[in-house]
């Protein structure tokens, strides 16, 4: 099976996060790293190609930099990378990211598409099931437990009540949870040979797509602080009133 | 001049410094309670890599340079000394003089085991009366027809008995001024494990005595030339000196890290007391201390890597670097206060763990007479 594994560089969440004050978008340092969620994807990726002799390949759309979160990839077993690169991608919305890697899919040749849910940065969470449109094949959403058959593949998908299992006929896009797989760790070796695996850089441009923003962010508010919370005072019968307060917000 | 990692030195870091935090930081305390030697860690490091990261690839490993060794020592070590020795151990003196001296019929038979982690070797030279004095080996092998047969004791022996030891090199004396190394395998008879020691720190970390009462081995365990021995492991304990000095730069970061969220965090007199001199110039010279001795352990690996003289070098990174470990592990506990002298405290266990440090691979007082010699000093 031919696999695509979208997978985001990010800054470094340990760090904290800057915006430029003018465009309000997040200032990207030069080594950004491997957003957590896509090692997910990664790892389900490579876990269908060892199962069908498929091969995994990596797209992702970020300035080039130092490429320290795609070498973290390819060390865990992707076997190559499609990196898409111009100023003219700068402060991409949503939109324009899917029509980016939708063309680069398409234009690589896929049989599955994995993405993650949604980001750690950005998190809109709508990119992959932008790109199943743009694409024109099923989208598998909140997806664990993935199983490639004859032709198909087979998830759990997440609901809030329990899972369905949802079985769609390929090509198809596919979003995993977070929890989906412990990603594996890249092996010594994984790392060493991470840096003889081709990484291709091609541009908005090459691809076909005009980069037209449709977003455009107006003004960023810090979160409101947290109010603090309720105090219950057990008097014996506390219980009685947590449980009234977790009826109250619909937990139980 | 170049003061950077490369991207894969860098990747390697990232990558021990999260498993280490997932996977061993969590038990390391359970561990040291109950002196319990984790074989399934250890298999898991394997499976990474770690102790194939020097060896060539025909044996398993990748090939790669020392220093990333040493990045990966330093990465376990400061959440857990333990497993950093069984790391530095296993490559340094376990897989290291077979990988250097071994025939290619020793290399099939013991490496792609040894290099994959599924299994350990100890190097046995110190015995009961003779440690820096290493000369001074008293355990005897004697050739009776095709075998040696070998008598004698061993002290002190890092990973020579646990359950995945597969063998334990020995410095045995072959004739009246001969000393050589022999290959004995773990569960040769006449070969016997002493009960582990009980230990002020390594706690985590397999050491035992080893008795040998006319315990055979075959012609062809000689691990390289007869009567070579004295030059093995002399050359064996200069690499050690900077991987020894690894696990101290862990010390120190981690006593550095751990100080310096506590002066922040911990108040008294209604101020945290990071605001005080006393407190915030300890944390200062830990932060001198670390930089320092991670310069001389990587200046010393980048020598070795590069082919260049390192013996003094790392005698030198092995002396500073175990030394400041001592002292920032005794200041890191004064910072803690009485919740640094509790066992579950990680600078407590460093505190314990550090000491060993100065004496392991070459006494402090050895480095210095390396180091004398090296000034051409008239010293005996
Ligand atoms: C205030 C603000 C500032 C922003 N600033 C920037 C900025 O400076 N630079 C920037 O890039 N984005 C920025 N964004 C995010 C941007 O607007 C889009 O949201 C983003 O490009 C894609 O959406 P997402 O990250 O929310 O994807 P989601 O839909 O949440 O991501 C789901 C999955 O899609 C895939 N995916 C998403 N993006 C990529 C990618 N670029 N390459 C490969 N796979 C991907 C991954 O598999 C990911 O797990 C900003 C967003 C906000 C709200
Ligand atoms: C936990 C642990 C693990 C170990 N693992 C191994 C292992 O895997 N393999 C192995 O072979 N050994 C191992 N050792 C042994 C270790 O290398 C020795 O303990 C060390 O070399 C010191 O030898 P010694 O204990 O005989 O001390 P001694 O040599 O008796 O030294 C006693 C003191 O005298 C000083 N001294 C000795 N000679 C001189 C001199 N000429 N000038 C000035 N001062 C001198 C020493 O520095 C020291 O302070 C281990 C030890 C421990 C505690």
């Amino acid at each position: 099976m031919n696999i695509a594994v979208c997978v985001k560089q990010i800054p470094d969440p340990a760090t904290p996060y800057e915006l430029d004050a003018e465009n309000h978008w997040v200032i990207r340092p030069n080594d950004q790293v491997l957003d957590d969620t896509d090692r997910v994807g990664v790892e389900v990726g490579l876990q269908l190609a060892e199962a069908t002799e498929g091969t995994v390949t990596l797209f992702s759309m970020s300035p080039s930099g130092s490429l320290q979160g795609i070498r973290q990839a390819l060390a865990m077993g992707a076997d190559k990378a499609v990196l898409i690169d111009d100023e003219s991608l700068k402060g991409s919305d949503a939109l324009t990211t899917a029509r980016i890697l939708s063309a680069a899919v398409k234009r690589e040749g896929y049989d599955l598409v994995i993405t993650g849910t949604e980001s750690t940065d950005g998190f809109t969470g709508v990119v992959p099931q932008m790109m199943s449109e743009i694409l024109d094949v099923p989208c598998l959403s909140f997806a664990r437990n993935v199983e490639a058959g004859d032709g198909t593949v087979t998830i759990e998908r997440q609901t809030t009540t329990g899972y369905e299992t949802v079985t769609s006929a390929l090509p198809a896009v596919l979003a995993v949870t977070a929890g989906a797989e412990e990603p594996r760790y890249p092996t010594f070796k994984g790392i060493m040979q991470a840096k003889s695996k081709p990484v291709d850089t091609t541009t908005a441009a090459e691809l076909g797509v005009d980069p037209v923003s449709s977003q455009t962010i107006t003004a960023v508010d810090p979160v409101a602080a947290r109010a603090a919370g309720d105090v219950v005072e057990d008097d014996g019968e506390a219980y009685l009133k947590i449980v009234e307060l977790l009826e109250q917000v619909k937990v139980i | 001049m170049e003061f950077d990692f490369t991207d894969e030195q860098t990747a390697v870091r990232a990558m021990v410094r999260e498993f280490a935090q997932n996977r061993i930081a969590p038990q390391a305390e359970q561990w040291d309670m109950d002196h319990h030697f984790p074989v399934d860690i250890v298999t898991e490091m394997g499976e990474l890599g770690l102790f194939g990261i020097t060896a060539d690839e025909e044996w398993g490993g990748a090939g790669a340079d020392f220093t990333s060794l040493c990045i990966a020592i330093e990465e376990l070590g400061r959440v857990d000394q333990s497993m950093a020795i069984t790391l530095e151990a296993g490559v340094g003196l376990g897989i290291n003089p077979i990988h250097e001296f071994g025939s290619d019929e020793q290399k099939q038979q013991w490496l792609p085991d040894l290099v994959a982690g599924r299994t350990l070797a100890g190097f046995g030279l110190t015995e009961p009366d003779a440690g820096s004095d290493a000369g001074a080996t008293a355990t005897r092998a004697e050739l009776d027809g095709d075998e040696w047969v070998i008598n004698g004791s061993k002290a002190f022996i890092t990973n020579s008995g646990a359950t995945n030891t597969s063998l334990v090199t020995i410095t045995a004396r072959t004739g009246p001024d001969e000393i050589s190394t022999i290959i004995v395998p773990s569960g040769t008879e006449g070969f016997i494990v002493e009960p582990a020691y009980r230990k002020m720190g390594w706690h985590a970390s397999d050491t035992h005595g080893l008795t040998f009462v006319d315990a055979r081995v075959p012609k062809e365990n000689l691990l390289g030339e007869r009567g070579r021995g004295f030059h093995q492991f002399l050359s064996t304990l200069d690499d050690g000196r900077i991987a020894i000095a690894a696990l101290a730069v862990g010390v120190l970061q981690a006593c550095l890290d751990e100080s310096l969220a506590y002066a922040k965090e911990r108040t008294s007199f209604g101020k945290p007391i990071g605001s005080y001199q006393a407190i915030a110039f300890k944390i200062a010279d830990l932060q001198m201390m670390t930089e320092a001795a991670r310069l001389l352990v990587y200046r010393a690996a980048w020598l070795k890597d590069t082919g260049k003289q390192f013996k003094q070098e790392a005698a030198i990174a092995k002396l500073y670097a175990t030394e400041s470990a001592v002292s920032a592990t005794r200041e890191a506990t004064q910072i803690f206060g009485g919740y640094g002298f509790m066992d579950e405290t990680l600078v407590a266990r460093h505190y314990r763990d550090a000491k060993i440090l100065e004496i392991g691979e070459g006494t402090s007082e050895v480095q210095r007479l390396v180091i004398s010699r090296g000034l051409g000093l008239p010293i005996r």
